[in-house]
């Protein structure tokens, strides 16, 4: 008798059953009712969400809704095809335009997922005889599209640009080479020193992308990411991003001033072999990052925010994943994964939301609580995310110190 | 050229990989060509790459990452390093 296909499965089976111990339970968290980019009701609950990628807070924007509803009238509910055959609609040409001039690129090309963004692009620059070489905690979606292409893979170190250096040395001069790198990291939230991984990048004649999916809306003067930020989106090759965070919906996106990038469409299979994006999805996506472009003061109120959140924590005794501010990700590290677990449900029992991140998806091994603030969260919701930490901390036998900054928020309960 | 590599060279290159593993054998399990990373050592994916990594400066070589799924033995790294340096010759 041939073995059971998911029997290789059973350890993780047995983990996760004993994981039902901690209630509310963080790995079924189901969003019953979502009142808005902040808040959601959770077990029944009024939820605090500091755990998504809504950094701008697009998910309800009244222009961006109100262009998904007309487009859904007019072009219904699907395209039921690839963007190569039947899947083409004005719509996706004005949000490719739309993105190009955001970049100011000459070329835009959109996928229907971030996920599929990066598996595409990287599986297909890179092939057979290429050399991609990837930062260390990269984003499972490139380790994946390095799985998938047929290019040499070659890892250096986090945000290491010696590192790097020391790698692109060790390939043959004239072999194909493409770094790919991220603006911020996900899961701690720490920026890569582009200046230098380009200069590295440069000095041996390799290409670079950049996945600016957790910076786009709100680094560098046009909201362009972290390369914009530092002065040297000029000198990246490609930057890949998403719609599923700062845009507020789903989609993924490559922009490039190369001027062979239009033969990408024939030959990159996640773009190819998909039904393109929905016209609601396009259609408010292109609302959204229209609007990105034009805000500027209001992208600084995030960071004030993520202040305000960061400091709070650091004062309670959370070991966190930056010291300073370096996006709107605030990494609590935690000892291990009863912690861990025990903190998050807590957190959830007092109405606060945060992601639970763990081996593999995090480096080094860590346990991290990863909040995430957006343009949405009131300082009133920050003061309470401190307090549901304070006293979950406290549940938890955690050596919580002092009070949050402010105390008087026991507003959502 | 595997056939072309002396067997007393071939134990040096094994003698330098285990040098390397003190840090990813907290169990202070006894290394030989045999070893195996996920069985015995119980290392995860990610800490694999971390050893390729210290290989690859101890050696001054590139192993791409994606040979790793063919390397489940010391041994089996041993014998790539020496073929990778063979061809980089």
């Amino acid at each position: 008798m041939s073995r059971d296909l998911l029997a290789k499965f059973a350890p993780l089976i047995a983990e996760r059953e004993k994981l039902k111990a901690f209630q509310p339970d963080p790995l079924d968290v189901t969003m019953e009712k979502v009142l808005s980019p902040t808040e959601a009701i959770v077990n029944g609950r009024r939820t605090i969400l500091a755990g998504t990628n809504n950094y701008m807070a697009m998910t309800f924007d009244p222009d961006a809704i109100a262009a998904a509803r007309a487009a859904l009238d007019r072009f219904g509910t699907g395209t039921t095809g690839s963007r190569i055959l039947n899947g083409t609609y004005a719509l996706h040409r004005r949000l490719e335009e739309t993105l190009a001039r955001f970049y100011d690129r000459r070329h835009a090309m959109v996928f229907t997922t971030g996920y599929q963004a990066n598996l595409g692009i990287i599986s297909t620059l890179a092939g057979r005889g290429d050399y991609v070489v990837i930062d260390a905690d990269s984003h499972a979606s490139i380790y994946d599209a390095c799985a998938m292409g047929q290019a040499d893979v070659v890892r250096f170190r986090h945000n290491d640009p010696e590192d790097l250096a020391k790698r692109l040395r060790r390939l043959p001069e004239d072999a194909g080479k493409l770094v790919v790198v991220e603006g911020i990291y996900s899961m701690l939230g720490d920026r890569a020193p582009l200046r230098e991984l380009v200069a590295a990048t440069r000095e041996f004649g390799a290409q670079i992308l950049v996945d600016e999916a957790h910076s786009m809306g709100f680094c560098g003067e046009h909201g362009r990411g972290i390369a914009e930020e530092l002065g040297v989106d000029k000198q990246v090759d490609f930057i890949v991003g998403t719609f599923s965070k700062s845009v507020g919906t789903v989609g993924g996106f490559c922009v490039s001033d190369h001027p062979y990038f239009e033969v990408l469409r024939f030959v990159c299979r996640p773009y190819m072999f998909t039904a393109s994006s929905p016209p609601s999805v396009v259609a408010s996506a292109t609302v959204a990052i229209d609007k990105l472009a034009r805000m500027g003061e209001e992208r600084r109120a995030l960071w004030r925010k993520v202040q305000r959140l960061h400091a709070g924590l650091k004062a309670m005794g959370f070991a966190l994943g930056t010291e300073t501010v370096e996006s709107p990700i605030v990494a609590v590290c935690l000892p291990d994964q009863d912690k861990l677990f025990g903190m998050s449900a807590a957190l959830l029992d007092e109405g606060v939301y945060v992601n639970v991140a763990r081996p593999p998806a995090t480096p080094k091994g860590m346990f991290l609580l990863r909040c995430s603030l957006g343009l949405g969260h009131t300082d009133e919701q920050v003061d309470a995310i401190l307090e549901a930490f304070a006293r979950a901390g406290r549940r938890l036998g955690l050596p919580v110190t002092g009070t949050p900054p402010c105390a008087s928020a026991a507003s959502n309960a | 050229m595997a056939q072309s590599i002396d067997i007393e060279a071939h134990r040096e290159t094994f003698r330098r990989i285990a040098a390397l593993m003190d840090p990813f054998n907290p169990k202070g399990v006894t290394i030989t060509p045999q070893t195996t990373f996920a069985g015995d050592l119980d290392l995860d994916s990610l800490a694999v790459m971390d050893l390729v990594a210290a290989i690859e400066d101890e050696f001054d070589i590139v192993i791409p990452l994606n040979i790793l799924p063919e390397l489940e033995t010391v041994g089996e790294v041993a014998a790539a390093v020496d073929r990778i340096r063979e061809e980089s010759r």
